[in-house]
Order: structure tokens, then C-alpha cells, then sequence
């Protein structure tokens, strides 16, 4: 049944992270990369972490892939254009992904998990306790500082978004919310009697 | 026990899945009869507000209105615009409504009531609520058309800015009951106090906070900014008809049910009675379930009837710079008050 599951995930998976490439139209990437990302929650779910499953399906699928889309729909991609420097570009290209392989298969060949990790491997989760409380006391006591310090990083980049984006125009109409909460009937509305046939 | 019936429950505990699918259907016709009711009660309760008489005409006192409706509906030519990215126009609504109803998976009706009572719950039905996006994006998107994409550009940022404060507000929850399991956020509030011990007494502002963003999510009127017909005729929704459109309007409202039971079990106990004496704890758990997320669609119905609509900067401004300073500094108020003071109001 697990095995079953399995094959379905992992092929749908691979399957769908191939159209991602393969698409004519961006947005049927953007699609069947949200696709690749619910079996690769799947694929989770299946080893029985379950917390990553959803944080994965909160994360990137309901809030990167929705920016990634959105950032799609908006380009105007002209493949015709996007297809010319092909050829002149291909050794360059195939040159960094074969650097890349070598690279990934150079880590692949070498791991090896410390003593302790492979101990904790072969009994993966302390009976009685959700993998949710896990995480939580490992991240927050023995990781700590890595926790912090990956935080900071996170923060600095949202900082850094904030700064390159946010520029201030000084001609430019806004809602100033304070002024408008500010005022009050008195001070805005005037009733006036209106003489008939005379006008204001 | 007589034969037939512990040869029927021989049979579920040999077949574990076939009894989860027996669960899901009756879970999910007893969903759709209540959302049929609940697009009629909010269609009736519209109208008393504004002094008029609504659904009346199918069946003894419109009763039967929602039922016609979605015979009409099943019944038209469903119009595909000739421009549209057919594919993803027609997988729109279809997913969007499997989505909503998917949701209802893991909530609880009752105790022990619940088609999978998972470990990560809240954080199922978080993930899919924020998955519910994608059917008005590509929507949107795929019908190839002015109002229906600027109406899935509004909904995405409206969305994924709500999202932000309701997870805050789910995480003070986590942090007081200690659990992601639904079940045991409601067990969490079965103190002696009866209503005065659920948690919208103690987290009343998060209580607050997580109605008016569950409005948002939704979609709902005043945040209803994706459909708001005056400027953008009927949002992403303008090129469907008939089925499609039903699935549209079918998963706005599941959705709603699903914040109205969010509502239920994070802050109102869930199945459990107001007050802990004979008559009341009498009443089965699913009927005080249902009673409370239908007091929360009344308040749902009655926002819709007389708030005004929210213009599209106050409403992104609601979100960023008054729900999420709140909702954050509520975290953090939340959990120092349970990490020096346990025994105190925060704790159970």
C-alpha cells in the first residue's frame, strides 16, 4: 500500500517537475510546479513527517508559488525572443549543469551520517510524541542559535526587499488615513438653506 | 448486539478504508444539505434586513430554493469563451471546490467525530485554505478577459495578506491548548466553567481578529473586493455558467461553513455544552456543533447586510498594519503569560 503510494507520488512528481521545463506557456509551469510540490508533500506524508508535509503546502505552495504566479501572469513572455540566443548560450549552460552533477554526485558519494544521527534514524521518532513537538524541542533547545541565526538571514532579506522597493515619490496622491479618520461632522459638513428659486 | 450489526462492524474493522469512504460520503452529503440550506438562510436573512421577503416561492416557505437553483444550473450549456485557456477555465472551480470541501477531512463534529483525526489538523485545513487562492487566480487568468484577471490580482494580495494574521491567531490558540489536533484543542476547553472556559473569553481579541479575517478569506462582503460588482461586474467568475459556475459558488460557500467551524473549535468549544448541567449535556455533541457554526453564519449573513464595502487600501491597510501588529505582539503576550504565569488565565 505505502509502496503503491509511493511510486504514484515520486512518478507524478518527476513527471510533472519535466513539464515545468517543457511548457510553452509559463503559467502551465508555474501550475505543474505547485503539482510537483503536493506529491513532494505527499512523498512526507508517506515517510511520516508530517508537520514538513504541511509547512511544505503552506509555505511554498499558498504563498511562494502564489507570488511566482502572479509574477508570471503579469510578464508578457515573448518565446520566439527567449529562443533566440539558444544555440550561443548551450555550452555555457551545459558546462554549469555538468559542474552542478559532478557536484551533487560528489555529496551523494561521500555522505556519511555521524553515529549518533544513524542511531536516531533507525528509530526515527520518540514514541507517544508527534513529530510537531519533535522538531519543536530539538529546534528550540540543541539548534538554537542556527534557528536564530536563519531567522536573521530571513530578516535581512526582507529588509533588503523593503529597501530596494520602497521609494518615496514626492508628487504622488495618497490616502492619508489619520487626516481622514480626523475628521468629524462638524468640521466637514456645512448645511446651508437654500433660498428656493435664488440659488446658493 | 445482534448479528447484523456486529457482522457490519466485523466487516469496517477488516476494511478500515471502505468504513473512511462510508465516513466521507455521509460527511460529505450531510455538508452539502447543510450549505444548501445555509445559501437559503443567507439569501432569507439578507432580505429580512432589508424588510423584504427573499426565497419564497419553491417549496413551503422557499425551502426548496437552493435545490431548484442548482437544478437550473446543472441543468444549462456551460459557456466556454473561445479565447480562454479551456483547460485551466474548466480545472478552476473543479478544484476550488475540492479543495473546500476537503477541508471538512479533519473537523471534528463531534468527539470522535472526525473522517481523519490527524496529529497536524489545524495546519491541514490552513494549507488548503490557503490553496483555496489558486481556483480565483486561475480563474481569473484563464478566462482571458480584463475584469476577471484584475479581480484574481486583487484576491491573491487580499488572500495572502489575511492568511498572515489568521496563522498568528491560530498559533496563540496552538500555544493555550499545547496541540495541532483538533480534537484536542476542543478537549483543551472542557473546564468546569462551562462557556466562560472556551477561549474566545480569554483570547477575545484574537476572537475578534480571526472573524474579521475570516471574512476576508472568504471573500465576503465588506471585504468582497474580488466581486465587487460596481467596478468589476461579478470578478473572476464573470465567464462562467452553468456547472462551473456552480462549483465556484458552492466552494465560497463551504469555505464559509469551514471558517464558521474554524470559529467553533478554536474559540467556542467545538461540540461541547454552554453549561455543564443535566439538560444540557443531554444534547448530542454534532447538535451543539451545528447549532454554533450557524450562530457564527448568522453573523456572517448579518455583516454581509449592513456593512459597507471596505475600500480595496483601507482593507489592505486593516491587514498589514493593524491586524498583524496586533496578532504578533498577541503571540508573543500569549506565550510569556503561559511560560511565568501557568496557572493563570491563559493556561488550562
Amino acid at each position: 500500500m505505502q509502496a503503491v503510494f509511493f511510486y504514484l507520488f515520486a512518478t507524478i512528481m518527476i513527471a510533472s517537475a519535466g513539464v515545468v521545463i517543457f511548457a510553452r506557456n509559463p503559467v502551465h509551469s508555474v501550475l505543474f510546479l505547485i503539482l510537483a510540490f503536493c506529491n513532494g508533500a505527499g512523498l512526507f506524508l508517506l515517510a511520516g513527517a508530517e508537520f514538513l508535509a504541511m509547512i511544505l503546502i503552506v509555505v511554498y505552495v499558498g504563498a511562494v508559488a502564489v507570488l511566482f504566479l502572479f509574477v508570471v501572469m503579469m510578464l508578457d513572455v515573448d518565446f520566439a525572443e527567449l529562443k533566440q540566443g539558444f544555440a550561443k548560450y548551450l555550452p555555457v549552460g551545459v558546462g554549469v549543469g555538468v559542474v552542478v552533477l559532478a557536484e551533487l554526485g560528489f555529496v551523494a558519494l561521500g555522505w556519511s551520517s555521524a553515529p549518533s544521527a544513524a542511531d536516531a534514524a533507525a528509530n526515527p521518532i520518540i514514541p507517544q510524541m508527534s513529530n510537531t513537538a519533535a522538531l519543536g524541542q530539538i529546534l528550540y533547545t540543541k539548534y538554537v542559535i542556527f534557528f536564530q541565526a536563519s531567522a536573521l538571514v530571513l530578516l535581512t532579506a526582507m529588509i533588503g526587499a523593503i529597501v530596494l522597493t520602497l521609494h518615496h515619490k514626492p508628487n504622488i496622491k495618497r490616502q492619508k488615513i489619520d487626516e481622514q479618520n480626523a475628521r468629524t461632522r462638524e468640521n466637514v459638513i456645512e448645511i446651508k438653506k437654500v433660498p428656493f428659486r435664488t440659488g446658493v | 448486539m445482534n448479528g447484523w450489526a456486529s457482522a457490519i462492524s466485523d466487516f469496517f474493522i477488516a476494511y478500515p478504508l471502505v468504513l473512511a469512504l462510508v465516513k466521507s460520503v455521509l460527511l460529505a452529503v450531510a455538508l452539502l444539505i447543510y450549505v444548501a440550506y445555509v445559501i437559503l438562510a443567507d439569501r432569507k436573512i439578507w432580505a429580512a434586513v432589508q424588510l423584504r421577503r427573499g426565497p419564497n416561492v419553491v417549496g413551503p416557505w422557499g425551502l426548496l430554493q437552493s435545490f431548484a437553483d442548482f437544478l437550473k444550473f446543472a441543468l444549462k450549456e456551460p459557456v466556454i469563451p473561445d479565447v480562454a485557456n479551456k483547460g485551466v477555465f474548466l480545472f478552476a472551480p473543479f478544484i476550488m471546490a475540492t479543495l473546500s470541501i476537503a477541508a471538512w477531512a479533519v473537523i471534528p463534529v463531534a468527539d470522535g467525530w472526525a473522517v481523519g483525526d490527524i496529529n497536524v489538523g489545524i495546519l491541514y485545513i490552513f494549507a488548503l485554505s490557503s490553496l483555496g487562492v489558486y481556483g480565483v487566480i486561475m480563474g481569473g487568468w484563464a478566462s482571458n478577459s480584463k475584469y476577471p484577471f484584475l479581480s484574481a490580482l486583487r484576491s491573491a494580495a487580499q488572500m495572502v495578506s489575511y492568511e498572515v494574521s489568521i496563522g498568528f491567531v491560530i498559533i496563540t490558540v496552538l500555544l493555550c491548548a499545547g496541540s495541532l489536533n483538533l480534537t484536542d484543542i476542543v478537549n483543551a476547553q472542557d473546564t468546569s466553567y462551562g462557556m466562560a472556559g472556551w477561549y474566545w473569553l480569554r483570547l477575545f481579541p484574537m476572537f475578534v481578529i480571526f472573524f474579521v479575517s475570516a471574512l476576508a478569506e472568504t471573500n465576503r462582503p465588506p471585504f468582497d473586493l474580488v466581486e465587487a460588482e460596481s467596478e468589476l461586474v461579478a470578478g473572476f467568475m464573470i465567464e462562467y455558467s452553468a456547472t462551473p459556475y456552480v462549483l465556484f459558488m458552492l466552494a465560497e460557500y463551504v469555505a464559509i461553513v469551514t471558517m464558521c467551524a474554524l470559529l467553533t473549535i478554536l474559540f467556542f468549544g467545538g461540540w461541547l455544552p454552554p453549561i455543564k448541567i443535566a439538560p444540557f449535556t443531554y444534547v448530542p455533541g454534532v447538535i451543539w456543533f451545528t447549532l454554533k457554526v450557524s450562530f457564527f453564519f448568522f453573523f456572517f449573513a448579518m455583516v454581509k447586510a449592513f456593512v459597507p464595502r471596505y475600500r480595496y487600501d483601507q482593507l489592505m491597510r486593516l491587514g498589514w498594519k493593524v491586524f498583524l501588529p496586533i496578532s504578533l505582539a498577541m503571540v508573543v503576550i500569549v506565550a510569556a503569560v503561559l511560560q511565568f504565569w501557568p496557572a493563570g488565565p491563559a493556561g488550562s
